[in-house]
């Protein structure tokens, strides 16, 4: 093999694709994860891969490229591993969004046509339509709009299957690998002091998710990327009630909002399980990992608006995880120009499943100096609010 | 507000040690409320019949049953102490760091599983922790059959319902609890084939005849022991050491076992197998602690063995007093030791829970007491441990998780796969533990099978708990609509 | 033979012969005694499977103490209640469920 040698810093959903990419296109790849593969933030996902949720912009144009990119990267690993390429469950079930109230509806409809506009399939449905589509949906509702484009995965095992993949090709994959620190040569970052020794490569990849902060920070080139909690409970399996991913019109408010308290909204999906997954909650509390029944309270209580004949529904289990979060709420994609060496791919909040392959395609392409699919600038990693500069215009304050 | 400004504390679980640190901590002068899922007192131990069956002696079916029945007695007419039948902990919510007081308790009260149960939250100055225990069973062909039960469910049924699982049944496992099964079906009516202890006599053995100067001070224990064995000689009932079920048979129904020799590794003799028709199979390989609201409570665990990280007991200090502030525990959870030690941990965890002076007097002897009966708990791990080649038995299409159906093959399979080879990927790739028992039944099991074949738990990073399998940070189904509901407060209850 | 209850007449606990109930299962009525669970009415009836995991494995009581969710039932219209720690009440009906695709 020849080319840079890339170290990536994660085994997560981010991590896995960047590390397939980059092997598949010849480079060694040397993988180092602090756990095990696929065992945080990808692990306590729902596994979505949605355009339904972002409206036009850097980061509609990123979704669009993944969700093109999904089924032909599922669909090569089928023909070296079939059996890896099915555990990842690839649904193009579908999202449907609701609006309960006419101003709801309203900001529903123009959001859509703006989501049309820019490529996205966003279809209105009326209330027979919407009755056909979620029988068991509620009936009080003032708009609907179905994206026929949204998917799941099942995300341990999509992480699993790239990592897969990249192994196939090559790569090497270190677990329990704590990254300590750098060795810097001449300015540039030449290798890492880890738990299991010293590594070094060309260019280092932080794909750490929500620790990816805290890592920058330690490798002397912080990025401001913050945890966000959010919970998802889990219902006993179920005969098919729920046919789509359905969420109320205040989830994309949720998504793109700053608040440090709680946001949720109701989001109901199904899984090839039987089991009914209900989110989703968005609260600032950096990494405190605490239940809050509250919040459960409040995620079910919403839910039940949307999906009533859950009622009698047990919820079986409750799980968090944390989001990676950049406050303008887009991924950093690319190289670090404070510290040659450092890339990263990391602050997809809680878009990194859909995102994946996207990113590993955007920085691939930086990296080997070929022209990206998309314009790379709105995911600098020295734009303002990724280096974690206050004012809204970067200046100095 | 509370009109009584007196310590409140909060016991879940009446069974041997939750009785009796509700009485300690009334005795101490707190106000107590005792919970429990059941209708009544008891825990698995002391189970009774139901009202409606007007058992005129029940204490027939019962050892200590008079000192259970006086506590039960002090504990549920005391008017500091609320009662709390029928009334499920589902979780518990730490306060914040720094915050020296024990976690919120979140309750349903109601029929079991019901859908109309009303929500509680009790914010109590000491929480004591005595959920109990559940048998271990291990997966052996067939263990899914119907007809084949825990040994504990062939108990419950016997004691708590005067209902007898079969009239051929193989009692197999490890462990003395075996003994005590044997006792209630043969009681019941039904013929008991055989007692199979998995662990050769040379094992069992030495663990009980270790330091056998202190052997003296289990006179009662032996004397039970002993008991039994009259009663399985009346019944010529044979007790077999080192052997074992390794497979259930049957059409939709277990018709016969395998049972085979094992090593002292519990690997199977070749050519030892013999086949026994049953029409029930009772198993129980030891004992699983009820962790997931010790884990809740942020107490912290140890961990006995190394070599099966899975297998953990609440830390305690010498007050029962756990890591977590304001949080006791006694009985199973902090290690396997049988009813009475349960018993003395519970009086001592109730009386400092409770705010008893920490140098009664009768401190003393309990404690002397509960340090003996942990040092029997020992001798019980020494003499009944799950060998480790046991899983020799499996197959690859032997189901491993009941709930969800994964083959120990799929497990291997996955565990083998380096790219997803962590604990918590397994799981979520297989769905071992992901079903509605969630990982009770094969929690252990799974991370015993993956650490034997080397893939680590995840280590715990900041935000990341390790995946023990006894994380359930919902420590009981709840309805979506009870959850969505507001819960009744403690003030609004008392006015 | 299956499993059965105890002759009250027989139990050296002295037990008074309970009152009767009827609940239905699937539309079958079966016949227990005031006091026992559902579980305990569907083993002493004979029944010692009553649902279907997901590979269709018949399931009845495992652990029999509410851990093992073996044996769950649907009671009255409320899913998912645990038959072994369920008292059943004269007139109960009770629906069984299965984990099957497509059921």
């Amino acid at each position: 093999m020849r080319g840079p040698r890339v170290a990536v810093l994660g085994a997560g959903i981010v991590g896995a694709a960047c590390a397939r990419e980059l092997a598949r296109a010849g480079l060694p790849v040397t993988v180092l994860e602090r756990g095990g593969p696929a065992a945080a933030t990808t692990a306590h996902g729902e596994g979505n891969v949605l355009v339904s949720d972002k409206g036009p912009g850097p980061e509609l144009a990123l979704a669009r490229l993944s969700l093109a990119l999904w089924p032909r990267i599922l669909d090569e690993i089928a023909e070296r591993r079939p059996e890896t390429a099915r555990a990842v469950e690839w649904d193009p079930k579908g999202g449907i969004v609701v609006a309960a109230t006419d101003e709801g509806a309203r900001e529903l409809e123009r959001f859509a046509a703006g989501q049309r506009a820019a490529g996205v399939t966003a279809e209105p449905l009326d209330a027979s339509g919407l009755a056909d589509a979620e029988p068991h949906l509620t009936r009080d509702v003032a708009a609907a709009v179905h994206y026929p484009q949204d998917a799941q995965v099942q995300p341990a095992a999509a992480a699993a299957a790239l990592l897969a993949d990249a192994l196939d090709a090559g790569a090497e994959l270190r677990t329990r690998c704590e990254v300590l620190g750098p060795v810097t040569r001449s300015g540039r970052l030449a290798a890492v002091r880890t738990s299991q020794g010293t590594v070094e490569a060309d260019a280092f990849v932080n794909a750490a998710g929500p620790w990816s902060g805290g890592l920058a920070a330690r490798l002397g080139a912080p990025v401001d990327v913050r945890p966000r909690r959010g919970e998802v409970l889990v219902t006993a399996p179920l005969p098919p009630t729920v046919f789509h991913k359905v969420y109320d019109a205040d989830y994309v408010g949720a998504v793109g909002s700053d608040a440090e308290d709680l946001r949720a909204s109701a989001v109901v999906e199904a899984t090839r399980a039987g089991t009914v997954l209900i989110g989703s909650s968005r609260r600032r509390v950096g990494f405190d990992d605490r239940l809050r029944p509250e919040v459960l309270s409040v995620i079910a209580a919403k839910a039940l608006r949307l999906f009533p004949c859950l009622d009698g529904v047990p919820v079986m289990r409750a799980y968090g995880g944390f989001r990676p979060y950049v406050p303008d709420h887009l991924p950093i994609i690319g190289p670090d120009p404070r510290l040659p060496g450092l890339w990263h791919a990391t602050g997809h909040e809680g878009a990194g499943i859909g995102l994946a392959p996207g990113t590993a395609r955007l920085l691939a392409d930086l990296l080997l100096g070929r022209t990206p699919p998309l314009d790379p600038a709105p995911f600098r990693a020295d734009r303002p609010a990724a280096l974690g500069d206050p004012s809204p215009t970067g200046g100095a304050a | 507000m509370s009109a009584d400004a007196r310590r409140h504390v909060v016991v879940v679980g009446a069974g041997p040690a939750g009785l009796a640190a509700a009485s300690a901590a009334l005795r101490a002068g707190a106000r107590v409320t005792l919970l429990d899922a059941a209708e009544r007192p008891g825990g698995q131990y002391h189970r009774t019949p139901p009202e409606e069956f007007a058992a005129a002696h029940p204490e027939r079916l019962h050892r200590g049953w008079r000192t259970f029945d006086r506590v039960r007695r002090h504990v549920l007419t005391h008017p500091r102490c609320a009662w709390w039948p029928e009334s499920a902990v589902w979780a518990l919510e730490r306060p914040d760091p720094g915050e020296e007081r024990p976690p919120r308790v979140h309750v349903v009260r109601g029929p079991a599983d019901g859908a109309g149960r009303r929500r509680h939250v009790l914010d109590p100055d000491a929480l004591v922790l005595a959920p109990g225990a559940h048998d271990r069973v291990l997966p052996f062909p067939g263990w899914d059959l119907p007809g084949v039960y825990t040994a504990g469910a062939a108990q419950a049924l016997a004691k708590g319902e005067r209902l007898v699982v079969g009239d051929q049944v193989v009692i197999a496992g490890s462990g003395p609890f075996l003994l005590p099964v044997a006792e209630s079906l043969l009681e019941a009516g039904s013929r008991v084939v055989e007692v199979l202890e998995a662990n050769p006599a040379g094992t069992v053995l030495r663990g009980w005849g270790r330091r056998p100067w202190e052997l003296a001070s289990y006179t009662g224990k032996l004397a039970e022991l002993a008991e039994y064995a009259a009663l399985l000689a009346r019944h010529r009932v044979p007790y077999r050491c080192g052997r074992a079920v390794v497979e259930a048979r049957g059409d939709g129904r277990v018709e016969e076992v395998v049972t085979a020799r094992l090593r002292p590794d519990w690997s199977v003799v070749p050519g030892s197998e013999r086949t026994v028709p049953v029409d029930a199979v009772c198993v129980s390989h030891g004992f699983t602690p009820q962790l997931e609201l010790p884990v809740a409570a942020g107490c912290a665990l140890r961990r006995p063995d190394p070599a099966s990280p899975a297998e953990a007991f609440v830390e305690v200090d010498g007050d029962q007093r756990t890591t977590s502030p304001g949080v006791y525990a006694a009985g199973e959870i902090t290690g396997i030791a049988g009813a009475p030690a349960a018993r003395t941990e519970g009086l001592i965890a109730g009386w400092a829970a409770g705010g008893g002076a920490p140098d009664a007097p009768e401190l003393v002897p309990l404690r002397r007491r509960r340090d003996r009966d942990r040092a029997f708990a020992e001798r019980l791990a020494a003499a009944h441990p799950v060998g480790a080649a046991w899983h020799g038995w499996l197959r690859p299409d032997t189901v491993v998780c009941r709930c969800e159906g994964t083959a120990y093959g799929a497990l291997r399979r996955a565990a083998g796969e380096p790219a997803g080879s962590s604990a918590r990927a397994v799981k979520l790739t297989t769905r071992a533990g992901l079903g509605p028992c969630q990982a009770r039944v094969c929690g252990p099991t799974v991370a015993r099978l993956l650490a034997a074949g080397g893939t680590p738990e995840a280590a715990a990073a900041e935000g990341l708990p390790s995946a023990t399998p006894h994380h359930r940070p919902l420590a009981q189904p709840v309805r979506l609509g009870e959850l969505a509901r507001r819960p009744h407060t403690e003030q609004e209850r008392e006015h | 033979m299956s499993p059965r209850l105890v002759p009250a007449e027989d139990d050296p606990i002295g037990r008074r012969r309970a009152a009767p109930l009827r609940i239905t299962v699937d539309g079958e009525p079966l016949t227990g005694v005031a006091g026992q669970t559902i579980a305990g009415v569907l083993l002493a009836a004979g029944r010692r499977a009553w649902r279907r995991g997901p590979s269709g494995a018949p399931r009845g009581v495992f652990c029999g103490i509410g851990v093992c969710f073996d044996c769950v039932v649907t009671v009255n219209g409320e899913r998912d209640v645990r038959a072994c720690r369920r008292r059943a009440r004269d007139g109960d009906v009770v629906a069984t469920q299965s984990r099957e695709a497509g059921r």
